[in-house]
């Protein structure tokens, strides 16, 4: 009785673990693809720059800056986000701007961006996979009871997910910002009409859009390591989120996340990861030929 | 095709010169595409025969069973205005089907006497498969076969465009869901290796019908088999084109609602060019495994379905010629730069995508000197009087609102309130 309960709150840790990985990814595509109907496919090597970003951190403190070498996770988090996101507002002026009338454009530009990027890192990393060396505290396993063990790394990414939740659903309810771009993705002619910039409001949605994959990807490098491709492996999971959730809705991220990552803990306990991960996709494909506005919609007068 | 269909006669007054100019590539743009189709003829089954060895040659023959899916993108891609990026599926489906008939043909009892259980193929044998799966019955006859490349492919796009079109699911969305039936195949490919041959792919393929496709007289027959077929489907595509069909579907892309509210079958429309498009595609899949001489999962996931998007697009999304010349230049490029410059590849094509869609929207067989000229010195003595650069979508007061991404705006309702 008690190893089953064991098991039972493992694989609900895994299910949740699932969860923060997905949300991250889908946190930054919701605010873009959600709130501008652009679609970056280039999103996932925006993660591969956080996490190379801390991959370089940590070699840095290692060599350089032994006193850094405990917190240079958190220096790395704050680093890959202004990274990302810098490199986020200059892609929107130079490529997206151009692009928001043809969003299907969009999507083939940032695709071309993706490659360039990809060969970029492969450039000057190398080929091979790196991993950014873990602080101590980072690693080992928490131990409630004997028989269930919960992994550090996951408990910090999931804390990193639900901080980062907080923050966007703070900025977009409760700044001055977020009634801005709520405003433009309501009506932007109107919006524009009472004196919101809204190019201005694209492009720092676009840039705080990729600082998050950035954290993201930062986030990522304490449960896997990093090559010039792992971020496009993520590309279709994480808009398969974003649309299932229903696009402009930051709760429904949140549940379709949730309950894709579920499903997939749960599958995978019965068959092969490949075989689990069919079953889900087919299973959101399904239900969005079925329910194309996503679990959340919101209803925006157009 | 931003031309229009009425060939005005004489106007009494003259025309500025751009519309004149218009005008008269209107008149004969049939006669013009006649003439274009016979070069591309002349030039697939005269001057690459006799330029290429055997050896290039059935690399083009290789590259030209892309022109397939090119072919069918610019029909529902450039025409219809409805991006798949799963038409790696359809190409790997057909593909697929034409290689279980020869692996089947090719594992016959006697030459897989080795095996623990011989006359099925050799990688069910090594995933402890006994007999041989019900799905793969069907591929013992070539006819079974052959009726199966088109209609199996054909099927599947049936059921995903009218469950979405019907549904009015268009546009960005549809885009992301093909993408995601190509990594569900593909994912399904790999992960099931006793029935599919997993990441390898079915490969050590023989004969068709006791036929060897392997000698060099085999891929010249290919060869001429593959342009006869891409030379018939693109005939196909511009009868669609020059007929109303083909209209209807340019006005669906340029203004669905519209097209909807006239009262035409705006959801059979689209489903059709996407079921055309993907039979054209699963056709040319099904000629690579005869001329390359084997099929795997890298020809249907998510990164081979936009390469094929690339090509379409670097030709012209809307010019059926340019789709196939873009097909070929792209492949070319991709030879020469990942054999000699395998770093740069990526730059390469990566920036000339960015720069294509940036710059040529409608890829190089949207480039017209004479116009581009014309065009550019109409934009000097104009220049000053708009200048307003720094606006992303469109300046929207009256009229048309942008696309909304699931189409479910009121744009005629919003223009009688403005």
């Amino acid at each position: 009785m008690h190893v089953s309960l064991a098991i039972w709150a493992m694989q609900a840790f895994t299910g949740l673990s699932n969860f923060s990985v997905l949300l991250l990814l889908a946190l930054g595509l919701a605010i873009i693809f959600g709130q501008m109907g652009v679609i970056n496919m280039a999103h996932g090597e925006f993660l591969t720059v956080g996490a190379y970003t801390t991959y370089v951190l940590s070699q840095v403190s290692e060599r350089w800056a032994p006193w850094l070498e405990k917190t240079y996770f958190l220096v790395a988090v704050v680093v890959a986000f202004f990274l990302a996101g810098g490199l986020g507002l200059l892609v929107e002026h130079v490529l997206v701007r151009r692009l928001y009338r043809r969003p299907l454009d969009t999507l083939l530009a940032t695709w071309g961006l993706s490659l360039v990027m990809q060969q970029a890192f492969r450039s000057t990393f190398g080929a091979r996979e790196v991993s950014a060396t873990l602080p101590d505290w980072l690693m080992g396993s928490l131990k409630p009871t004997p028989s269930i063990d919960i992994p550090i790394n996951g408990l910090v990414v999931l804390g990193l997910a639900i901080a980062l939740t907080g923050g966007v659903a703070f900025i977009l309810l409760r700044t001055r910002f977020g009634v801005d771009v709520r405003a433009t993705v309501q009506n932007r002619a109107m919006a524009s009409a009472a004196g919101i910039n809204t190019g201005r409001v694209d492009r720092l949605t676009f840039g705080l859009g990729c600082g998050l994959a950035g954290i993201a990807g930062a986030a990522f490098t304490t449960i896997g390591s990093t090559g010039p491709t792992s971020g496009s492996s993520y590309i279709v999971d994480a808009f398969l989120v974003v649309v299932f959730g229903g696009a402009q809705s930051l709760i429904g991220t949140i549940g379709s996340a949730f309950s894709i990552a579920q499903l997939q803990a749960t599958t995978e306990f019965f068959m092969t990861g490949s075989m689990a991960k069919v079953l889900t996709l087919s299973t959101v494909i399904l239900i969005l030929m079925m329910r194309p506005q996503g679990l959340f919609a919101l209803k925006v007068r157009r | 095709m931003t031309a229009s269909v009425t060939p005005a006669p004489k106007p009494a007054a003259r025309p500025p010169m751009l519309a004149r100019f218009t005008t008269q590539l209107t008149v004969d743009r049939r006669a013009r595409q006649n003439v274009y189709f016979v070069i591309l003829a002349l030039v697939l089954l005269v001057v690459f025969p006799l330029f290429f060895d055997i050896f290039r040659l059935n690399l083009v023959g290789k590259y030209l069973t892309y022109g397939f899916v090119a072919l069918g993108l610019v029909m529902c891609w450039g025409q219809a205005g409805i991006l798949s990026l799963g038409q790696g599926v359809f190409f790997g489906l057909g593909g697929y089907c034409m290689a279980m008939f020869l692996k089947l043909e090719a594992s016959d009892v006697k030459s897989t006497s080795i095996q623990s259980t011989p006359g099925i193929p050799d990688f069910m044998d090594w995933n402890q498969l006994t007999s041989l799966p019900t799905f793969w019955i069907p591929f013992k006859s070539l006819f079974c076969t052959l009726v199966a490349i088109p209609l199996v492919p054909g099927l599947l796009a049936l059921v995903l465009g009218l469950a979405m079109f019907k549904r009015r699911v268009g546009g960005v969305y549809f885009a992301i869901i093909t993408q995601a039936v190509a990594a569900i195949l593909s994912i399904l490919i790999i992960g099931q290796q006793g029935y599919t041959g997993g990441v390898n792919g079915i490969t050590d393929l023989k004969t068709l019908e006791g036929w060897d496709i392997r000698t060099d007289t085999a891929k010249y027959v290919l060869y001429f088999v593959n342009v006869g077929l891409l030379l018939g489907a693109a005939a196909v595509a511009f009868s669609i084109d020059r007929s109303k069909l083909g209209r209807i579907l340019v006005a669906i892309r340029d203004r669905e609602e519209r097209v909807l509210f006239t009262g035409y079958d705006v959801a059979s429309m689209k489903t059709f060019a996407f079921v055309l498009a993907s039979v054209y595609a699963a056709i040319g899949g099904a000629m690579f495994t005869l001329q390359v001489g084997f099929m795997s999962p890298s020809f249907v996931g998510i990164v081979p379905s936009i390469e094929m998007v690339i090509a379409a697009a670097v030709g012209g999304r809307t010019s059926l010629f340019g789709a196939i010349y873009g097909t070929l230049l792209v492949n070319f490029a991709k030879t020469y730069f990942s054999e000699s410059f395998p770093e740069l590849w990526l730059f390469v094509i990566g920036s000339l995508f960015m720069g294509v869609v940036l710059v040529l929207p409608n890829g190089l067989a949207g480039v017209d000197l004479r116009k581009a000229v014309l065009t550019m010195i109409v934009r000097f003595s104009r220049r000053g009087t708009s200048r307003r650069r720094n606006a992303p979508p469109a300046p929207v007061v009256v009229g048309p609102v942008p696309e909304a991404p699931d189409g479910h705006g009121s744009k005629g309702a919003e223009a009688l309130h403005s």
